[in-house]
């Protein structure tokens, strides 16, 4: 080879053309890529809010089936009535409400600043469902989800998803025979919100008690369970000014 | 294999048994503990080093008289990192599903010690085409021990295979589970990864003595 390799000059260069090279090449495909990223991230959370009320494609022994991509905006329009806003204890609507970002929203709450908590109303069976956003913390990462419930409280269905919980035990709260579980229990017991609790103890495998407030753990991910709990607790604990006026309706 | 002579034949078939990345030069253990609990994440992770690797190491060659040797480590850091990124970015845009479950270990390919260690070994010093073979092969025997090991993990610890249940349903004892057969809790903790290879370099060198390094 005719160029020195060995020089100070040349590995200089060498960085900074392969830098810039690499550089432009990842800023012009992420600029390239980030319309439909967006729009896949839509279709998401459309769908896992539809999920959460009930609305999907599951058959009985299915796994978790959304709507389709391509009909889910349509849906979504058509299911979802109404868009809220709670701030400060006060509930506006707000067709804005899907586009917050609920984590950092979940965070500004629980440090005690100002929050806007998103909430979505939809149509399920001629009855309103209230659809509320989850945030919170399993073993390793983020958790997330939906969980909606009917004017009396009772859970239409739940939706949770995680960024790193442990493939075949934690990571398995996203699916149905966990999430199926918690449809039909209450959040209310004996007139407080005290959430549903994610038991080891509780005896019911099969989940035949929906008085108990609690729905089996799965072995093996008592962290991410706990998480789970914590964070339905938590969302209660936000929305609990907006879920007393639906009660007293 | 007509198409290949038989030099660059073995550049492909050697990782796949009698050199295997994991079993025999026992890199990439990390991310064989790590993911193989469950058959699905073992392939998705396997298809994806195949790519990384196979086009990493024809970047490398490619580049091998240019790479100033002082920042050689740095070059080969780069060259992995943005194809993982690229990877990752065109499976959002246009298969979020597959992304969606691919998740964190897109990211830990970058830290896979396999790919760095046959950018250093291998394609630094031998033509794309060599190198290329090298990179595949490489892969393929990485990708074969981690459904392997995701085979085992998933049957025992949960009784399922790409998550349909095989033996029975566990909660209604049906199937296996009638005779009182339970799923083995341990199969899906890391721990179990690291037995389960080991049994696999048992059998391996037991029916090829050539491999056992002297002690």
């Amino acid at each position: 080879m005719a160029i020195n390799t060995e020089k100070n000059v040349y590995t200089i260069i060498f960085a900074i053309v392969m830098v810039v090279v690499v550089g432009s090449l990842l800023a012009f495909m992420a600029s390239g890529l980030s319309d439909r990223i967006k729009e896949n991230e839509r279709f998401e959370k459309q769908q896992n809010i539809l999920y959460a009320m009930g609305v999907n494609e599951n058959t009985p022994d299915s796994g978790v089936n959304f709507i389709p991509t391509d009909v889910v905006e349509e849906k979504f329009d058509e299911r979802i009535k109404e868009q809220y806003i709670l701030a400060d204890g006060e509930v506006k609507k707000d067709d804005n409400a899907f586009s917050l970002d609920v984590k950092k929203q979940i965070a500004a709450f629980k440090k005690g600043e100002d929050a806007q908590l998103p909430i979505f109303v939809g149509e399920k069976d001629g009855e309103n469902v209230y659809v509320l956003p989850m945030y919170g913390k399993g073993l390793w990462d983020a958790i997330w989800g939906y969980i909606s419930v009917d004017k009396n409280m009772v859970v239409q269905g739940v939706y949770f998803d995680h960024k790193g919980e442990t493939a075949g035990l934690g990571a398995n709260i996203k699916l149905r025979f966990f999430m199926d579980d918690f449809i039909g229990e209450s959040i209310m017991d004996n007139g407080s919100y005290s959430g549903i609790t994610v038991s080891k103890t509780n005896n019911d495998p099969l989940n035949e008690d929906k008085q108990d407030n609690k729905v089996d753990a799965i072995a093996g991910s008592t962290i991410t369970g706990n998480g789970v709990t914590a964070m339905i607790k938590e969302t209660l604990k936000a929305y609990k000014p907006y879920l007393e006026t639906i009660r007293t309706n | 294999m007509a198409l290949l002579s038989k030099k660059d034949a073995n550049l492909f078939l050697d990782p796949l048994a009698d050199n295997n990345p994991i079993t025999i030069q026992v890199l990439g253990i990390c991310s064989a503990l790590a993911i193989t609990a469950e058959l699905k994440a073992s392939l998705v992770m396997s298809v994806s080093v195949i790519f990384v690797m196979g086009v990493g190491n024809v970047v490398i060659s490619l580049l091998r008289n240019l790479i100033p040797s002082k920042i050689r480590i740095i070059a080969q850091l780069i060259v992995v990192a943005t194809l993982v990124i690229v990877v990752d970015q065109v499976l959002k845009a246009f298969q979020y599903e597959l992304s969606k479950t691919l998740s964190v270990f897109v990211g830990l390919i970058i830290t896979n010690c396999i790919i760095m260690g046959r950018f250093e070994a291998f394609a630094l010093g031998n033509g794309v085409w060599r190198s290329f073979l090298d990179g595949i092969g490489n892969a393929l025997g990485y990708g074969v021990i981690l459904i392997i090991i995701g085979f085992f993990r998933e049957l025992l610890g949960a009784g399922t295979l790409f998550g349909i249940p095989v033996l029975g349903d566990p909660i209604a004892k049906t199937g296996l589970y009638a005779f009182g057969y339970e799923n083995n809790g341990f199969m899906i903790i890391p721990p179990a990864a690291l037995i389960v290879v080991g049994v696999i370099i048992w059998v391996q060198r037991s029916r090829n003595r050539a491999l056992i390094e002297e002690a």
